[in-house]
Parts: structure tokens; sequence; C-alpha cells
């Protein structure tokens, strides 16, 4: 008996009058929803995934592109999405893949925290007229100053661990050359090195045409140990062992043989057109003393010149686990919260596993703080960061900085339509075929992501100013400066904010 | 807003609280009545190697009674009275004001360099955090604060502070805006040796409450300025940094600044922020810190509130205003203000 099909998620239609038959849809789209019979356009709506390709590309403004209403029966437990999840896990008896961030309607929580201003008795600082320091450190600091006295003079004993050193609190997460193109990963790379910041390279290697601004990367080393080797771990200017992602909390990560190409396979180390399956563990870490044995091993690789960040998933016991990796050697802790994106993920794990990022980067930090080790380990937050005010909260909740990955990814166009796991990206990123990654001029790429960063510093500039704080330092865990609107009190107790109006 | 004067004879002759009473008091535009302090080292002199202790009792009852047991158990009290007041018509009296001279067990604290200092300090918190109906206010060896809400001139009346004589003074007038006037908001804030008043708001004082509450503080005075007391001892007696050193971390230059130094003072710069991030201080501040063995004062980075300086032989004045000086002592001789940030050191030279 036959499933049948399912009903059109999305309808394109075409204004006739306006279309010129320039054929740039049927040429922009690469999942082929157009084609062109006897001079006509014709649509296939059911291959659409919302990419807005087409719509962008059209001179005449002729597409108009309808998400469609359920057509199924109405039911508010038994969804539209529900029931075509069944309908082709009954097909297919797979595990149902997604791209992109949790799409869940789950509330944000960044949305419910507000954000305090000077009013008189407090003057505000204007960042076009007073300094403003952004300016942010990321590694091992240490717990007081030694020093010897010298005739009145003071001698620094206390001699500081490699730090990196960030004119932003800003950082591109990591995104690894197969899930994304080498035109996107080049973009992300120039824009960095022009911001003054840093990319993650993501577990695919460093392509040679990274090499000219490795200074401004972190180097990844996740379970499948792709790509890693000593030139790999030398050129980068941080080492990040990858434990956890908060799109795929526990489980490993799977690059389709397809993306795989020559150069992709070259830059990981895999051979042509094989899968690259990430295990859920890292086989040589079962436990935390095994974190720190292979933290401490990547350190004297490097000569102890390199900061090692530990990456994990936000999960329920977070705050513990960080609290280990701080003491494991590890110069910062990146925590990465369920909103996350990625290349492709169980949805099942995208959509259900891991917690928001706002409460994990508060427990994570209250909980250092009371170790009294807070300043002693950076601490990343990513994970659905969406613009520079999430940023400052981050930031007030007690992150050092954070990673945006989705972002510069829209940034280069990515219009989010979530099919990055099929390799077909129209906009170039998520692909490695030729004629699709060529959509991509890594120089225009690369302006338009420091121009998003460029834009945020000054935005995160000026709230701080409107704080009355002229300094990251003092935004940095200053849960003063937040308040919580129509948030549980069990939710202001774990971020340990006060209520509006308190 | 807020006015503070302060003032440090450097050879230790002693002065009386009459002229920094009418200094303050030239002030009254910077205060609204709702607070008022003074602070005088040298004014125990019978007493000086116990810590003094000035608390601020509910009634003598339950909380007295848990304070004596909670000093005598860590302890021993060598005298104890009630702290002299005298009924001023401007003045609701709230609180009595009690002052123990205490001497700590040293063995009772061990794996500390300066086990009696920790003693007190750990009392301290102890008692303002968990003692109900008192509150610990002053807590330094030959020392002592005075403070209550008031008027500056009315609260000098209560405590009759001219009869006290000190080498160093700090006084402020208080226009409250974090929280309403209540005698433990009042200036100066105090712990051992430390005492600070404060003319600004501390918007950093998130981050700073958190940074000091994980190094063993608890804040327990409802407003911003009590950090900076236990910022100093922590940084300063626990760390051993010099005033200066202490001033610079909670100040420091701007990296731009920063980076153009010379090599080694950039690194112990870029060390020294490194190290105290959290310890920076924001917000519009004028701050006087006082020890025993001199005071600092210091303005934020970019001088939000007024400081001057004023200098007449072994004495230094530092203040939110001239006059104020000029009334305390009308011969002084050179009068300037300090740049952003740039400590103002008061050392006893003898």
């Amino acid at each position: 008996m036959s499933l049948g099909s399912v009903p059109l998620k999305y309808k394109i239609s075409i204004d006739r009058d306006q279309c010129m038959k320039c054929m740039r849809c049927v040429d922009n789209c690469s999942y082929g929803v157009y084609r062109i019979e006897d001079d006509k356009i014709l649509i296939d709506s059911r291959k659409c995934t919302a990419c807005h390709r087409c719509i962008s590309m059209c001179p005449r403004d002729a597409i108009n592109l309808q998400e469609k209403p359920v057509d199924y029966r109405s039911h508010p437990l038994w969804t539209a999405e529900a029931r075509e999840d069944v309908i082709n896990q009954a097909r297919s008896g797979k595990i149902i893949l997604a791209g992109m961030g949790n799409a869940r309607d789950y509330p944000v929580i960044f949305d419910r925290l507000v954000l305090d201003a000077c009013q008189v008795t407090n003057p505000s600082i204007d960042p076009l007229r007073e300094p403003m320091e952004l300016r942010t450190y990321i590694g091992k600091k240490p717990a007081k100053l030694e020093f010897t006295k010298n005739n009145g003079d003071i001698d620094l004993t206390t001699k500081l661990a490699p730090n990196l050193k960030l004119d932003t609190p800003i950082m591109i997460g990591h995104m690894s050359y197969g899930a994304i193109s080498l035109n996107a990963q080049l973009s992300l790379a120039k824009a960095v090195a022009k911001t003054g910041t840093f990319m993650g390279t993501g577990e695919g290697g460093m392509h040679e045409a990274i090499y000219p601004y490795q200074d401004h990367t972190i180097v990844q080393i996740a379970s499948g140990r792709f790509g890693v080797d000593i030139d790999y771990l030398e050129r980068g200017a941080a080492i990040e062992i990858k434990v956890g992602q908060g799109a795929k909390p526990g489980i490993g990560g799977h690059l389709p043989g397809e993306k795989v190409c020559a150069d992709v396979s070259c830059t990981r180390m895999i051979p042509l057109g094989s899968d690259a399956i990430s295990p859920a563990p890292h086989h040589d870490i079962y436990s935390i003393e095994d974190l720190a044995q292979l933290v401490r091993s990547l350190k004297e690789a490097t000569n102890w010149e390199k900061p090692v960040f530990v990456k994990i998933a936000a999960v329920h016991n977070v705050a513990a686990i960080a609290a280990g990796i701080a003491r494991s050697d590890a110069d910062a802790v990146v925590v990465d919260g369920f909103k996350g994106g990625t290349g492709a993920a169980p949805k099942v794990f995208r959509d259900n596993v891991g917690i928001p990022i706002e409460a994990a980067i508060a427990a994570v930090d209250e909980k250092l703080n009371d170790q009294g080790i807070r300043n002693e380990v950076s601490l990343i937050a990513s994970g659905g960061i969406r613009n520079s005010a999430d940023i400052t909260k981050s930031i007030a909740l007690g992150a050092d900085a954070v990673y945006i990955g989705t972002a510069s990814l829209i940034a280069l166009g990515c219009r989010v339509c979530g099919n990055c796991y099929r390799g077909l990206c129209p906009w170039g990123i998520a692909t490695q075929k030729p004629e699709l990654v060529n959509r991509i001029d890594p120089e225009i790429g690369a302006e338009h992501v420091a121009n998003l960063i460029k834009a945020w510093t000054l935005e995160i500039s000026e709230l701080m100013g409107a704080a009355g704080l002229n300094s990251i330092e003092s935004l940095r865990g200053n849960r003063e400066r937040l308040r919580g609107y129509m948030l549980d009190q069990g939710l202001l107790d774990v971020l340990k904010i006060e209520s509006v109006g308190a | 807003m807020c006015g503070i004067i302060g003032v440090i004879d450097r050879t230790m002759s002693r002065m009386d609280g009459s002229s920094i009473k009418e200094a303050l008091s030239l002030m009254d535009e910077r205060g609204s009545g709702e607070g008022a302090g003074y602070v005088a080292y040298g004014i125990y002199p019978d007493y000086a190697d116990c810590y003094a202790i000035h608390v601020f009792f509910d009634n003598l009852l339950e909380p007295k009674t848990m304070v004596d047991k909670i000093l005598q158990t860590w302890g021993r009290i060598v005298h104890q009275e009630e702290i002299p007041t005298y009924e001023q018509p401007g003045l609701k009296k709230e609180h009595i004001s009690w002052r123990y001279f205490f001497k700590p067990y040293t063995d009772l604290m061990v794996g500390t360099t300066n086990p009696d200092d920790d003693n007190v300090k750990r009392l301290v918190m102890s008692i303002n955090s968990d003692v109900k109906g008192a509150l610990v206010f002053s807590s330094g060896k030959n020392m002592g604060v005075f403070k209550a809400a008031g008027w500056p001139e009315d609260v000098a009346n209560f405590f009759r502070i001219e009869d006290y004589k000190g080498y160093i003074w700090l006084a402020h007038n208080r226009y409250p805006t974090n929280t309403s006037g209540w005698w433990g908001g009042a200036h100066p804030f105090n712990l051992l040796d430390w005492s600070v008043v404060h003319n600004g708001e501390i918007t950093s004082y998130g981050t700073n409450r958190r940074y000091v509450e994980s190094n063993g503080y608890q804040c327990t005075m409802l407003t911003d300025t009590e950090v900076v007391a236990y910022l100093f001892d922590l940084l300063g007696r626990q760390h051993g940094l010099p005033s200066e050193t202490v001033v610079t971390a909670l100040a420091p230059p701007f990296w731009d600044e920063i980076d153009e130094m010379p090599e080694k003072q950039e690194e112990f710069l870029r060390t020294l922020r490194l190290t105290y991030g959290p310890a920076l201080m924001n917000g519009p501040f004028a701050i006087v810190v006082a020890t025993k063995d001199g005071i600092v004062g210091f303005t934020d980075r970019i001088k939000l509130r007024p400081l001057v300086v004023g200098e007449n032989g072994s004495r230094l004045y530092i203040s939110s205003e001239e006059a104020a000086i000029r009334t305390m002592d009308p011969e002084v001789k050179t009068i300037y203000m300090p740049r952003a940030g740039e400590p103002v050191i008061g050392r006893v030279t003898v």
C-alpha cells in the first residue's frame, strides 16, 4: 500500500507579465525547482527549500514564494510536521536529518532579558568621544600577581600563559571545510583577519588557502581526528578539543561521502568520496583525567605556546563538567547551547537534547566563581546568538566572548533554509559543487562578514556606554546590569538575576 | 552626588574632629541628610593592640548575646562599652552603637600569613551576614568609624567627633541613589584597617561583587561602595600589592596607553590587568581610601567625579571641593587636581 505524497511546504509562482524569461531562476536553483520546456519556465514547488536564491536573483521581482498553510485536518498534537515525520520514517526506516539550529518554538531567554542604562546619577559614556575598550584576552589568567619589590620598583615573577588577543569579543565558531565550502571558509578567514579576531577551522583540517590567515584561526580536534597532524596543530593560534556540539550533544558527526571531493579528502586526510564519520566519544577520552592528559599532550606537542580550549555541548550538568575542564589545564571552556547550528544532525537531537546557552553560561560562570577560579579560565558562549544584544547579554551572564556561526553564514547569503546536509546549497556555502562554490567571491564575502562584526562591535560599545561601562571586563558577569522580564523564579535563580523593577 | 574629604598628617600629629565637621558641612549641597560619617585613625591609643570593633545593634538582647558569644569563641574581649552618643533634634537614633576592643586567638586560624586579620575579617563577614540585628561597621586597630543617617553636623554632634583625635580623618556626606538612607549604608565603609569614602556609582559593581565574594567576602551593606574596602583588603593585604598598584588595578590605563609604554611597563600593566580584570572599577567615582599608614585618593579612568588635592606642610587634603579644604585649613599652600585614575598618596613618614 502506498503512503502517497505529502502536501507541499512552499508554493512558488511566477508573475508571467513581469517575467522576461532570463532563466536566472533556472540557473540559480540547485534543487531543480525550475526547468524550461517549450520556451516556458515550469515550476516544481515540491522541490523548493525556501532558500530564496531565485527570488534574490530575479531581476524583475517576478517570483513569489508562499509558505503553504497546513492542509491536513488541523490537530493540536498531530501537527503537520509530526505526521510528515512519521510518514517519512515509515517509508524510509531511517533517522531524520536536519540542518541549521533547533527549529522548535522554545521561548528564547535572551528575549526575556533586558539591559540597563544610566540616567541622572551616573553619566552614560559616549563611545564616539570617549575610549571604549572591547579588547578581550582568551586564555589562562593568574589567580594573583606574584612579584618581588626592588627599590620601590616591582619585578614580576608572574609570567602570563599564552592568551589570544581579540579586538572584539566576537569570534566565528567552528565550521569545517567539508561542511562549508572553501570560498565560505576563506571569506570568514579574511573577515576575522580584518577585524582582529579569530575563527575556528572545524574538524576538517586546514586547507592551504587558509594558511595566510592561520594566525587568526583556532584549529579543532574532534573525535574523528580529521586533518590532524603536527603541522596543523602548529598552524593554529589556539587548539580546540571538541567534545560536544550544541546541535547534537552526545553524538558524533557525519559528513556524507558526496561532499568529500578531492580537496576535502586531501585536507581531511581521508579517501575520496568516503563518509567522514566522527565517533560519538573520543576513543582516548573516557574520563576527565583522559581529557586533562590530552590537553597536556597537545600543549606539550606545541611547546606550551598555544591556548587549548575544550568545547562541550550545554547539557544539564554542564556547570560541574566545565569546572572539571577548568581544572584540567584547559585555557578556555566553550559551551555550545541547544540552539546551535549544524550542517547535519539527527532532527530528534537538534530539537530535543541540551539546554539553552543563557542558562548554561550563567550556571557555569556561577560554579567557577563559587570555586574561586572564574578569572583563571575563559568562557566562550555559542549556540543561537543572533545579534549584538545577545552577545552583550551573554557577557553580562558571564561569558568572556562568543562564537557566532549561523549569523556569519547569513552575512554570506544563507537564508536558513535548513538543507545544509544535502550539499546543494545554492548560496555556495554548505556545498562542495564547484559551480555553486563559485557563487561566493571571498573578497566580497569577507567584507560582509567583517561589516557584521564591526557593526555588532559598535552596538556593543553603545550598549556598554549606555550602562556606564568603558571596559568589557566590567560587563563580564555583571548580572546587576540585567533584569529578567516575564521569567519564572526558577530561571531567575539559575540566571542569578533579579526581575524587572527589582 | 556626595561630598568627600580626607586629611592626613604625615608626622602623625593628631587633629580633633571639629574642623573636618565644618568642612563636610560646607558640602551640604552634595548630601541629602540621609547619611554622613567620619573615620579617624589613632583615636584609641590605650587599646592600640586591640581590634576596635564598632557594631550597630538593633537591641542589646539577642543580637548582642550572639555577637558576644561569637567574639568570645574566637578571641578575648579586652573591653567593651556603648559608644557615647548625644541626642540631636535632627537625627533619629535607630541603633545602639557599641564598641568592643578585641584580641583574636591567633592559634585558631591556621594556614594564613596573617591569622589575626583573617580571623577578624571572617568574624565581620559572618556577623554581618548571619546575625540579625547586628552590623559591624568598623573593625581596625586604633581607629574607628562613626556614621549614621543624618546631616554631617548632626552626625558629628551625635558622636561628638571633636572629642576624638586622629592623624588621619576621612568624612563623607551622602546623597544616596542606590538604597535609601540607612545607617549601614552611610560611609565610610570599613574592613580591618581599610576605610573608604566614595562619591559616585560603581557600574561594575556586579562584576566586582562576584569577584570579592568568590574570594571569601560577603556584601551585606546593600550598596556599591563596600566592595572597594574588600578589593583593597584582597589586593592590598592578602595579595600584598602596594597601594598605588591596587589603584592601578582598580583604575588602569587604557589599552592604547599601555600599548605605547616601554616593554617592561607594558608587560607589567598587561599582566596586572589580565590578573585583576574583575577588580577593575567602572562608572563615575572619586574615592579616598585610608589605612593606618596613609591615604590614597583616585578617580575613575575618565574622571567623572571631582577630586581636589591640597597640601600644607605635613598635611595632605583630598576632597570633592577646594572650598572644603580651605575651610579646614585656610592656610593651605598648594591646590591641584590629579588626572583621571592617577593615585594621590599621603603616607605617614614617621
